[in-house]
């Protein structure tokens, strides 16, 4: 049994010592927004933040987490870099898919928490491990400076639309 | 343009001209074809159809629902049911905004819901059926998405007129609401849904004058942004069903190679496994979450027939299709005029990898089997397909099987296949609960239904001053057509797939014969749609070819591409606006950097692409620049056309930078994405859209940038080092300068070789 420190809530669950935290949080905790792309920590869909730092869920046991706190895609609007992205994500309209996006998302907050006007490397640098096949990335960098300048990058788009329902 | 009427076009119906006229391609035209005679192929209607009514029922019975898409609530709530699937492509988005336009409601004040399985209601009408591919959706929803908008607010402005006695031309609307100017009356969509709801539809509405149009031609955000940035969003692979449990497979690796037993004593003694399920070539392993089946499948002893493939390679088959080309009969798909007896001939062989999808959801599917019915949640392009293999492996009648169709995390074809549908299926009847079947990535890649592999022998003659008086093209490979939609192969046995985008070509070249060879991958080897199709394959041949020719007539690329182009203004005119914004004719480029044209008019629409890349003395390719001009109609979300020509062409340059499935005994050799490379953001090039703007019907747009991607990179590598490169993935090996510079490698790829792409 182990109690996870996530998104500011304390959840205990009974699981193997082995099993990465990706499937703790989609199959035991129901936090779906984490994603699985690779399972060899390949491809980001399934960072998170522990603490505070972008780790790849899918290669991170529950044994090696301890207390230390983890925050998700669900939660880092709440965070002020995780806010920030979030919004230039949606102002330049970077997703497609979507899938990768909570990964480049993660990726991209705990960048600009730690840098605050990030350069091209380092975005290159924080950001390369993160794979995205419908090919998002002009827009990734576009949203990762706008997110750290507030100062408008290239196209923005218009007339906030409401939620996208599932069926 | 009104392309296709319910009635079903015979292949007599269609010449290579006519086909050129209507703008279609390759899927597009093979499922014109496929109609069967006799047959009437059902095509999404504007107005209420015989289905309507249950279709409503199910959904809610809103009092307003006039047609499939539209369903207004008393509460004012509108409700778009999207008639196409959304993997990325920004589908949804446009299809919203072709409703809203003509409905007279912001994109604020919608809700979307995916469309169930009903080939009455929502069959596109270029494809024959419910299916989303062949980037048909805009092209083939622009004119009847835009009327039942405005089918829905001629009634509902009728009906306040109505109550208003007052003529309903001197009404107006504007978010949802009916407003009556002179009296300064109005009444809310809500209000008006009921009454509205009971007038007879109307046969004729006024759609808007383009001039009009507030939403469309306009950079709107995307309707399924605000949940896909919150990770609210739900996938197919994050479906929860109460009682469900999770189950991963594993097939056996050999193409048709089949299961002899397993020992499952380790399997069930992992924590958290429940079942150890088997089918003819693949067993999976049932457990309480992912981790315990997938530890349960790893600790499976398998015994595998390895069947008649086991000694497979991707050398094996390439031989094969070479010999093929040479020995095999052609299926002449279009000539004209003859071949010359005097000129200069030029010939090349170009080769194509198998190529896998790689969608970063992997395949999954969550089923429930029970004695009455069979729930189906998916992503997938073909969801009446789906239900349709449900009915077969299940015994049920086709009304006893749900789907609910969910968000696709990236399609690119892959998620026209019900392989791993069917597979989730027949593993879900073997127990009494819902499972979640997930593919990992490994199985993803190993048993993907993968891009054809092709030969094709490519030649041309050119005149006295180098210019081509006849080409011909002899394309060998397999058809993904005749496996998918056999009905739809052309009477003398062409799939048109293989030929589109060479059996014409956007310039002034007389004479031409352009074949294709049949050639069938062994048994169990299956090949699919792969994002842009036909396109992608031959523009690398042709863009490439034409490349050679110029290089062979001495003339520079631009100007020679010029010259063939006097008689096609449209596609002129993005040659030349390509050329100046990257400034072709301006100063030198530094050593081992080098630009490279493409041109193309695939899916309808008209594309060029000028990539600037530089070479290092070890062969590594680094992108610089992309500069794309593009002719794609009226557009509809300008921002969704831009990132789907970004998207389409990274996809594209991905590809032919890293991508290749290779086959040793009888297996895909690649897994992951540590084998099977993907682009980075690192690796990014700058990506401009220079877009004409134009009055003709949409063209398609989600395969435009990756049919076009690979030949102007290929060229550009040549521009770069002289090398020609006539195979894809790109051969690093063969772009190495000389022997010190890989004596270099590590020095220099550490920083000194590396020019700032950003400057």
């Amino acid at each position: 049994m182990y109690v996870l420190n996530v998104n500011g809530e304390r959840r205990s669950v009974d699981v193997p010592a082995d099993m990465p935290l990706l499937w703790v949080l989609r199959d035991i905790v129901g936090l779906t927004g984490t994603k699985f792309g690779c399972g060899i920590a390949q491809c980001g869909a399934c960072t998170v933040h522990l603490d505070g730092q972008a780790v790849r869920s899918c290669v991170l046991p529950m044994s090696a987490i301890g207390d230390k706190p983890v925050i998700t895609i669900e939660a880092v609007g709440k965070t002020p870099s995780g806010q920030k992205v979030q919004q230039a994500w949606l102002d330049i309209d970077v997703v497609q898919c979507g899938y990768c996006q909570s990964g480049q998302i993660m990726s991209a907050a705990a960048l600009l928490a730690r840098t605050s006007n990030p350069s091209d490397a380092d975005i290159d640098a924080a950001m390369s491990g993160n794979i995205c096949r419908c090919g998002t990335y002009v827009r990734i960098r576009a949203a990762i400076k706008q997110a750290a300048s507030g100062k408008t990058e290239v196209l923005q788009t218009i007339a906030p639309t409401g939620s996208a329902g599932d069926s | 343009m009104k392309l296709h009427d319910g009635a079903p076009l015979s292949d007599a119906d269609i010449d290579i001209g006519r086909r050129s006229a209507l703008k279609l391609s390759g899927l597009t035209i093979a499922f014109l074809w496929a109609g069967a005679p006799g047959t009437v192929s059902a095509a999404i209607n504007a107005r209420r159809q015989a289905g309507d009514a249950a279709a409503a029922a199910a959904d809610g019975n809103p009092p307003f629902a006039p047609n499939a898409f539209i369903r207004i609530d008393a509460n004012g709530s509108v409700r778009l049911v999207m008639p196409n699937v959304e993997m990325g492509q920004g589908i949804y988005t446009g299809a919203c905004m072709m409703l809203a336009e003509e409905l007279g409601v912001g994109m604020d004040q919608i809700r979307v819901e995916h469309a169930p399985p009903n080939e009455e209601l929502y069959s596109m009408p270029l494809l024959g059926g419910q299916i989303t591919g062949g980037s048909t959706s805009t092209r083939g929803h622009w004119e009847v998405l835009r009327e039942a908008g405005a089918v829905a607010r001629t009634m509902l402005v009728t009906a306040a007129a109505d109550r208003w006695h007052v003529d309903p031309s001197t009404c107006a609307v504007s978010r949802g609401v009916v407003t009556h100017q002179s009296s300064k009356r109005s009444l809310g969509y809500g209000a008006l849904a009921k009454s509205a709801g009971a007038l007879p539809i109307p046969a004729k509405v006024a759609l808007k004058d383009p001039k009009d149009f507030t939403l469309i031609g306009k950079p709107l955000r995307r309707v399924d942004s605000a949940d896909k940035v919150k990770g609210a969003t739900q996938f197919g692979i994050d479906v929860r069903v109460p009682g469900m449990k999770i189950a991963t497979v594993k097939a056996c690796p050999t193409f048709g190679g089949r299961l002899v037993g397993i020992n499952d004593k380790r399997t069930r003694a992992v924590p958290g496994v429940i079942a150890v399920l088997q089918l003819d070539g693949a067993v999976a392993v049932v457990g309480e979450h992912f981790w315990a089946a997938k530890q349960g499948l790893d600790a499976l002893d398998i015994e595998w027939d390895l069947g008649d493939n086991a000694t497979l390679s991707t050398a094996k088959l390439r031989e094969a299709l070479a010999d093929k080309s040479i020995g095999g009969t052609p299926i002449v798909a279009r000539e004209v005029g003859k071949k010359p007896a005097d000129g200069k001939l030029v010939e090349a062989v170009y080769q194509l990898p198998m190529l896998a999808h790689a969608t970063m959801e992997p395949l999954n599917t969550t089923v429930w089997v029970t004695a009455e019915r069979c729930e189906i949640w998916v992503g997938t392009q073909v969801p009446t397909r789906c239900v349709a293999a449900a009915a077969k492996i299940t015994g049920l009648p086709e009304e006893k099987i749900v789907l609910h169709n969910q968000y696709l995390g990236g399609g690119f074809g892959r998620r026209l296949e019900s392989d791993s549908v069917e597979q989730a299926i027949h593993l879900a009847k073997q127990v009494s609960y819902p499972i979640k079947v997930i593919w990992t990535r490994e199985e993803d890649i190993r048993h993907d239904i993968v891009r054809p592999m092709y030969h094709d022998r490519i030649s041309a003659l050119l005149d006295s001053h180098g210019r081509p008086v006849w080409y011909g093209d002899r394309v060998t490979g397999g058809t993904v057509l005749g496996r998918w939609a056999p009905t739809a192969m052309g009477k003398n046995g062409l799939d048109d797939d293989t030929v589109e985008c060479v059996a014409e070509v956007p310039y002034d070249i007389p004479n031409l014969k352009v074949e294709w060879v049949r050639h069938d991958m062994p048994e169990g080897l299956i090949v699919g749609w792969w994002r842009g199709v036909g396109p992608t394959h031959n523009l690398f041949v042709v863009e490439s070819f034409m490349d050679e020719l110029a290089h062979t007539a001495g003339r520079d690329p631009l100007e020679y591409r010029r010259a063939l182009l006097q008689k096609n203004p449209r596609s002129l005119a993005l040659l030349n606006l390509a050329a100046e914004k990257i400034g072709w004719t301006s100063k030198a480029l530094p050593a081992r950097v080098g630009r490279g044209i493409a041109l193309g008019e695939p899916f309808g629409s008209r594309v060029c692409l000028i990539v600037e890349a530089e070479v290092t003395p070890q062969g590594e390719v680094l992108l610089r620049r992309a500069v794309v001009a593009l002719d794609c109609g009226v557009a509809i979300n300008t921002s969704s056309v831009e990132a789907q020509i970004q998207g389409g062409l990274l996809f594209g340059l991905s590809a032919a930078l890293y991508s290749g499935i290779t086959i040793k005994h009888g297996a895909i050799e690649q897994s992951n994405f540590h084998d099977y490379r993907s682009l980075r953001i690192n690796e990014t090039p700058l990506v401009e859209l220079h877009r004409i703007e134009s009055h003709e019907p949409p063209g398609g747009l989600g395969e435009v940038g990756t049919a076009i991607a690979a030949p102007a990179l290929a060229n550009a590598i040549f521009a770069a080092t002289g090398v020609r490169l006539r195979s894809l993935p790109v051969d690093r090996a063969a772009l190495v300068q000389n022997a010190d510079a890989l004596k270099k490698v590590i020095a220099d790829s550490l920083g000194g070789g590396e020019l700032d792409r950003r400057a």
